[in-house]
């Protein structure tokens, strides 16, 4: 009996279920969402400790692939192109771009494979499935912390300090991070259904990258076009981030506005999306 | 004693046609350009079948009770247990569980290869529904549960599948919750630690908590379940007492009017024991199958292999020329042992009438079997699975004078190392 509190209990206190079908729009539960909030931890925790096992260079990679991509841009771009990039030395300058880049990026391919990733989990045990995504989401957070030290290393190198501004980092890592979840719930979703949606997403990825600028500042964007630009969320996301390192320029007040109402549009519309369809992925998966 | 699970005429309707099932959105778009009225029909008007995988299944189980379900396969037994444990959702009525459900459907869900059995039990354990908290103060008598103590920080890729099936269990037999709902993952792994599931699933109930096992074992059955629901074609058949059910179902079987338990002229099997089980690794072993048929068979040919859970043939007999009247009459197969590695095996029979499959003989029915024979016991191979292979047979090793004790220490002749080690 010891350990085990509940059948001691009058069974009024028990928690009761119900099971029917549910029909029209369904609520989105994000009470339940918290309750499982550690078996988020543990799915994250469980892709975290894999990646660096399985991986040969393992926290390493995590570095070097945006060192590689800031070599290649500053060379490409910086050297060749001539890009401008608002006065700074042009590797500082797009590395500060790479990183929520590529915690966005690879947030978004985790989440969105993360349903189909884990069928055999959604066949055989109940959990709210909102979890799968958002644990997929977060698993880049360990690399993203590698690579952060790295740009603080690089900043002060060329001696730039951040001011205050810099508190709200984690701002907009979790603006990416939202940006990521709103379109991998809509992916993950569809992928269950679709399994060739899966190769659009690469693809996706590219065209999204040169839409953003990661590689170019976002001053060459004429102003009357920056309010459209910026309903790409990932805008706000790089203007941001170079904001609070960087120092560039004044808050980017509108693009951040409506950057944010974009991911939220996205979110909800894939919260409902994602909860009118999930009762059927232990069917179909 | 207060109710546990109430199932009020729950019903699960598929679509016939693999509409349910997953394809590619290119299709979907290209069937829509050829038509784009179609995606506005109403779905109901499609000209595909539905199928009624359950069909108005009403029960109740109050607390403390152990409620056998059987049936034969595509009953719906597993699709009642998928509903009650929410990972499915009915498609009609309605059912209420009082109390933490805590479901076993899979032992090992979520198991990584290259985590370690210590990292596994949490993960498993959080996804079954405990907390960390739980989980670790829990953690030691989960271990020496499973036996394996010391393997918990290997890998658990190197383990045997007999040892991930341990630590599965152990982990699922610690969630303690007020209703456990269990598939048949019990009839694995020798007999010690079958006896020590099985005990735990008696204490679970004794402590008044409430268990749902679906099993094709009716031995299981009749030892561990107060109750018993039998299901057929997605209806409850028969329900109430455990032996009163199990008596119903038996005679149905043996009577050919549960025809799709059976083949259709292959009405069931059993080991020469009685049951499902092979228990010694040294045979011999008898396996006696009832065919009823309607004509006489001439100088034809059975067949009978073993399957594993990936479908592989692990052994296979055939015989010829077979004869034998028409009517109801059961043969027997005797093979001196049966080296298997402790596992469920799917057994096939087959029979021809007038020639084999390769003399144009005509196919009288080929039987994939229910239910799984399942092999307890004690494994003799190489404890890890990677290198043990599929044959259960002992060894011993012996070496010229050269291979000799080389200190004190060691005076003891090398010996096997075999699949369960202490």
């Amino acid at each position: 009996m010891s350990g085990f509190p509940s059948s001691s209990h009058p069974t009024s206190s028990l928690p009761v279920h119900v099971i029917a079908p549910a029909g029209g729009v369904l609520p989105v539960r994000l009470s339940e969402i918290w309750e499982y909030r550690e078996l988020v931890y543990f799915l994250v925790w469980r892709e975290i400790k894999i990646r660096y096992k399985q991986t040969a260079l393992g926290a390493a990679w995590a570095v070097l692939q945006p060192l590689l991509a800031m070599t290649v841009f500053t060379l490409f771009f910086g050297r060749l192109a001539g890009l401008p990039s608002d006065g700074l030395p042009y590797s500082v300058f797009t590395f500060c771009a790479l990183l929520p880049w590529q915690l966005f990026a690879f947030a978004l391919t985790e989440s969105s494979n993360s349903v189909v990733a884990n069928q055999r989990l959604i066949t055989k045990v109940y959990f709210p499935r909102l979890i799968l995504p958002l644990a997929g989401v977060c698993v880049g957070i360990a690399d993203f912390a590698f690579t952060f030290v790295l740009l603080l290393a690089m900043l002060a190198y060329y001696g730039l300090t951040p001011g205050w501004a810099m508190l709200t980092v984690p701002l907009w890592t979790v603006l990416a991070l939202a940006t990521a979840l709103g379109v991998g719930i809509w992916f993950s979703a569809i992928n269950v259904r679709y399994r060739d949606v899966r190769y659009t997403l690469p693809f996706l990825t590219q065209i999204w990258l040169i839409a953003t600028p990661v590689a170019y500042s976002s001053s060459i964007v004429p102003e009357a076009w920056r309010p459209v630009v910026a309903l790409n969320p990932m805008v706000g996301v790089v203007d941001g981030f170079r904001w609070a390192l960087l120092g560039t320029a004044s808050f980017p007040g509108p693009t951040v506005l409506v950057s944010s109402l974009a991911v939220l549009v996205l979110l909800v519309s894939g919260l409902f999306y994602f909860r009118s369809v999930e009762r059927t992925f232990a069917d179909i998966v | 004693m207060t109710v546990a699970i109430l199932a009020d005429r729950l019903g699960k309707r598929y679509r016939l046609g693999g509409r349910e099932s997953y394809g590619a959105l290119r299709d979907s778009l290209s069937r829509f350009a050829r038509n784009p009225l179609n995606a506005f029909r109403p779905k109901g008007e499609d000209r595909d079948g539905w199928v009624d995988a359950l069909a108005a299944v009403s029960f109740e189980i109050r607390h403390g009770e152990i409620l056998g379900v059987i049936g034969r396969n595509g009953s719906g037994k597993s699709t009642l247990l998928k509903i009650l444990s929410r990972v499915t959702e009915p498609t009609s009525g309605r059912a209420e569980t009082h109390g933490r459900v805590g479901s076993l459907l899979e032992v090992g869900t979520g198991f990584h290869p290259e985590l370690t059995g210590r990292e596994n039990v949490f993960v498993n354990g959080a996804i079954l529904g405990m907390r960390r908290a739980e989980i670790g103060a829990k953690f030691d008598e989960i271990v020496a549960f499973s036996g394996i103590e010391r393997f918990i920080d290997t890998p658990v890729k190197h383990y045997s599948s007999g040892m991930q099936m341990r630590l599965g269990f152990a982990v699922a037999a610690h969630l303690e919750p007020d209703i456990l709902l269990v598939d048949e993952v019990l009839a694995v792994g020798d007999v010690a630690f079958q006896r020590q599931c099985l005990g735990k699933m008696k204490d679970v109930s004794t402590q008044g908590r409430t268990v749902l096992l679906v099993s094709h074992q009716l031995n299981q059955i009749r030892r561990l379940c107060t109750k018993a629901i039998w299901l057929d074609g997605g209806r409850v058949r028969a329900e109430g007492d455990v032996g009163e059910t199990l008596r119903q179902y038996e005679a149905a079987v043996l009577d050919g009017s549960e025809t799709l338990l059976s083949g259709q002229c292959f009405r069931g099997w059993e080991v020469a024991g009685g049951d499902h089980t092979v228990r010694t690794p040294d045979g011999p072993v008898t396996i006696r199958v009832h065919v009823v048929v309607g004509q006489d068979i001439v100088a034809g040919h059975l067949g009978v292999s073993v399957y594993d859970d990936e479908d592989r043939v692990m052994a296979g007999w055939a015989f010829e020329p077979v004869s034998f009247r028409a009517g109801a009459r059961t043969l027997s197969v005797t093979v001196p042992m049966l080296p298997l590695r402790p596992a469920n095996y799917r057994l096939r029979f087959t029979l021809f009438d007038r020639g084999s499959n390769l003399t144009g003989g005509r196919l009288v029915e080929s039987w994939p079997a229910v239910p799984l024979l399942a092999l307890s016991v004690p494994p003799l191979s190489h404890p890890q699975d990677e290198y043990a292979g599929i044959l259960n047979v002992p060894a011993t090793l012996s070496g010229d004078d050269q291979v000799a004790p080389i200190d004190a220490m060691h005076d003891r002749p090398p010996e096997a190392v075999v699949g369960r080690r202490p």
